[in-house]
């Protein structure tokens, strides 16, 4: 590692700290500006409780230190955060970084099998779009990626579990069970995930198509199918993969939706508990861990794309 | 979820439904009740906390009410108070202290006995529990202590008469825990709870599920109950399931036995699938439209009248609720002890309506809208969005009224808003319900003496209201309830408009779920036909 990189690295890290401070800062500042607090929200006891009088409401915001002026809140919060504790849910009193690492492991498995689904959708779709000579296929597919980003993900979900799971009885409607169960949620998922993998490759792919490097291998008397897939692709490979980041957001976002549609634990469905009763400590402790894995992935590809592309760490 | 896609959907399942195992109704004798069997219940939401003292949602609810036994037990029909833990009960002359006797043999499922001094230790515990436990602290209000006179035997008393407490006895709010549990923080207590029902908790999982098994060896229960001894099926699963869309396929296709939150877009699907949809009204306050009457037009009782004229309560009903759903006939539910029918003073009737506006001078603009002394007719209606039909119904209102030319605007806040508005009086109308299954209700509600949302000037009702909280005897009581229902109703503090109807789908093959005075269920007695 020369001066340079350990320079750049730095950097990198110094902007990933800030952006976990920002992030941390903004859901802190949005959770308090929202009417109401999660006291008076628990306390109105599901649909139909009766109020709690005032002065007991008052006694309980006091326990959980949201009584205090919102600059001492927000410093004592900081401050914890910084040793990676970030309190205990208001709502059910667990422990906020535990609670995280118990929905994490549900929540990776539809990611990463989502992910697998976007690729090999994505991917097979836009090789096959710019490989075919026949134009009303070519058409078709690279409408497709449209068509499925514009898609619901609850909408798609539904209808998934409305034919395979109860109309032909093939695959579980819910739950966590074993990987049948996570068949519908991996496809509702990594349909437009994979359609934007389908969008960003089958561009560069037509791009790389069109490069001298192509016409030369062509001249050389190279297959379509190889210059396709070992000249083309790999050049085209690079801009997908700079997606990443955004896969991965799409992907955690997604989840939200999947976990609630197919009745899955996991990271999104702690999400829709949490912001409904305004549980700051958890939707915190939420947002901070969702930044840095954005923050990880981002700089992971940063530091791949030099050794795939020795150009690029040429110049820096 | 949208129209259309509810159309959509339930179009897919109809065709769908040629394709699947479609249970076939049964409209046989059901037969002699056989013990064994899974029940799979699917609910859209999971609370949070599994300690029936700690929750309030109907989801949630269902699951726990099977986990403790309570000291009496409330009769849907006649709204008594019956035996369960406790023999026998009596009151002193103001209602201020309870004393009762317990049956003996009762264990909670760690093994330890359900004495006085259990009962004793849970009421205690109640006033420290955190913001989750707004029902049992309600109930225990002004509570001073519990004197254990014998291990059977026990008094509790209030610094003021509490007679909504013993109806409180009869709800999951005071099930009776182990003293383990109520030993633990209230934090604690959300993981699991020990209580002496005819289930238990085998396990609890965030989100996902709550899943009971059979007490083996219960051998008490409620009076009220139709066989003694042990619960027939052997498992109960909750299972949370949010999308409603998935939580009907799967009644329809047999993955569970039992769904609640059932909308009125799922009802046909469902009666077709052979599904039995069972209803209860719940009781308390209905829903529909208090004011802040220190506000001008809060406290102008001729628009409150016109607004209760205008509205179409039938049409309301037909156009937004499930088929069970009933017109509010009073200030309290009808399924509500010391319900009293007011509906001939609620009637609808738009030129009426017009004839009261016209005579206190709120004359029709231009526009359609009415004013006085060039100041428009717009009522603002504060909603929270905590019941999926508010929207509906609070914009069909707001279309039925603007007919007689009151410009109805309404303001949606979320749920956790609601105490504090009404607190503050940043409202003018406010729609809303309570569910209670004792008629004290109105008096948290309406009393000057209380809370007073409302802003009402004492009167009158402030009296009854008092006298019913200190009448140990129910038709004495009962008289003193309805003369209350009528003030409000006459005086229009109140405009009630729907009983919101807790609707259940239950499979074909399932009998004896059971709602209790509360609206929520009892599955004591319930039972499957075994393959």
């Amino acid at each position: 590692m020369n001066g340079v990189t350990a320079r750049y690295l730095a950097r990198r890290l110094l902007a990933a700290v800030g952006v976990l401070w920002a992030a941390f800062t903004v859901s802190f500042v949005v959770l308090y500006l929202l009417p109401g607090d999660p006291v008076a929200t628990m306390a109105s006891g599901g649909l139909d409780g009766e109020p709690l009088p005032p002065e007991q409401l008052d006694a309980l915001r006091a326990r959980y230190g949201l009584d205090q002026p919102v600059l001492v809140q927000y410093g004592q919060r900081l401050l914890a955060a910084l040793t990676g504790d970030f309190g205990t849910s208001i709502q059910n009193g667990q422990d906020v970084r535990g609670a995280i690492l118990d929905a994490l492991p549900p929540t990776l498995q539809i990611s990463v099998a989502g992910l697998l689904v976007a690729v090999l959708f994505g991917g097979t779709v836009a090789l096959v779009a710019t490989y075919t000579r026949a134009p009303w296929l070519r058409q078709l597919l690279m409408a497709l990626p449209s068509l499925a980003v514009s898609l619901p993900v609850f909408w798609v979900g539904l209808m998934l579990v409305q034919v395979f799971a109860f109309g032909f009885h093939l695959l579980p409607s819910v739950g966590a069970n074993g990987a049948a169960a996570l068949v519908l949620p991996a496809v509702t998922l990594g349909l437009p995930t994979g359609a934007l993998v389908a969008q960003v490759l089958a561009k560069s792919l037509s791009q790389a198509l069109g490069e001298p490097y192509v016409t030369t291998a062509r001249a050389k008397g190279v297959g379509r199918a190889g210059i396709h897939l070992r000249h083309a692709l790999r050049n085209a490979a690079l801009p997908a993969l700079t997606v990443l980041g955004y896969v991965v957001g799409n992907l955690l976002a997604g989840s939200v939706v999947v976990e609630t549609v197919f009745t899955r634990p996991g990271l999104g469905r702690l999400t829709v508990a949490a912001v409904g009763v305004q549980d700051i400590p958890v939707v915190q402790g939420i947002v901070v861990f969702a930044a840095a894995v954005f923050v990880l992935v981002n700089l992971a590809v940063d530091l791949i794309y030099p050794l795939l592309d020795p150009r690029i760490g040429a110049i820096s | 979820m949208s129209r259309p896609l509810v159309l959509w959907l339930a179009a897919a399942a109809v065709l769908l439904g040629a394709c699947g195992a479609t249970p076939a109704a049964s409209t046989a004798d059901p037969g002699t009740p056989r013990p064994g069997g899974t029940l799979r219940f699917a609910v859209s939401s999971d609370q949070g906390c599994a300690d029936p003292q700690q929750v309030g949602s109907n989801d949630t609810i269902f699951s726990l009410r099977q986990v403790v036994d309570s000291l009496t037990d409330q009769d849907p029909a006649t709204g008594e108070l019956r035996p369960w833990l406790a023999t026998s009960w009596e009151a002193n002359a103001d209602a201020s202290a309870y004393t009762f006797t317990l049956r003996e043999g009762v264990t909670f499922s760690d093994g330890t006995p359900l004495d006085a001094a259990a009962v004793k230790a849970n009421f205690d515990a109640v006033p420290d529990l955190g913001p989750r436990a707004s029902l049992p602290k309600g109930y225990l209000a002004g509570y001073t202590g519990t004197t254990v006179e014998s291990p059977t035997r026990f008094t509790v008393t209030f610094d003021e008469p509490n007679v909504q407490f013993l109806q409180g006895t009869s709800t999951h709010s005071l099930g009776i825990l182990s003293p383990a549990t109520v030993g633990k923080s209230d934090d604690e207590r959300c993981a699991s709870v020990i209580g002496s029902g005819p289930f238990l908790i085998e396990s609890y999982t965030r989100d996902d599920s709550i899943v009971l098994a059979k007490r083996a060896g219960y051998a008490w229960g409620s009076s009220l109950w139709q066989s003694p001894g042990e619960a027939q099926l052997d498992r109960v699963e909750f299972r949370i399931v949010p999308e409603s869309g998935v939580r009907v396929g799967s009644l329809q296709s047999g993955e569970v036995d039992a769904i609640g939150n059932i909308a009125q877009q799922d009802e046909a699907v469902l009666a077709a699938a052979g599904v039995q949809l069972i209803a209860r009204a719940n009781p308390g306050i209905p829903f529909g439209i208090s004011f802040n009457q220190a506000t001008p037009i809060g406290g102008d009782a001729a628009v409150r009248e016109a607004v209760s004229l205008a509205i179409d309560r039938a049409e309301v009903v037909a156009t937004v609720y499930s088929s069970q759903t009933t017109p509010a006939t009073s200030a309290l539910a009808s399924t509500t002890p010391g319900y009293a029918d007011q509906s001939a003073l609620l009637r609808f009737d738009p030129v009426e309506a017009g004839s009261v506006l016209d005579a206190a001078g709120w004359l029709p603009g231009p526009d359609g809208i009415r004013a006085r002394n060039g100041t428009p007719l717009t009522v603002v209606l504060t909603w929270y969005s905590n019941s999926p039909a508010n929207r509906a119904t609070v914009e069909l209102i707001q279309q039925q009224v603007r007919r007689v030319g009151i410009d109805l605007q309404l303001r949606e806040k979320p749920i956790s808003e609601s105490t504090p508005t009404q607190q503050s009086g940043d409202f003018v109308a406010n729609w809303g319900n309570l569910t209670r299954a004792d008629p004290d209700i109105l008096r948290s509600q309406y009393s000057t003496a209380g809370n007073n949302y409302n802003r009402l000037a004492p009167g009158p009702l402030d009296a009854l209201l008092a006298e019913q909280a200190a009448q140990p005897d129910p038709a004495d009581r009962a008289a003193t309830v309805a003369q209350a229902q009528q003030l409000l109703v006459r005086g229009y503090h109140t405009i009630p408009v729907v009983e919101l109807t807790t609707v259940l789908g239950v499979a074909a093959d399932v009998h004896g779920v059971l709602f209790d005075a509360s609206s929520r269920i009892q599955l004591h007695d319930a039972w499957k036909v075994q393959p």
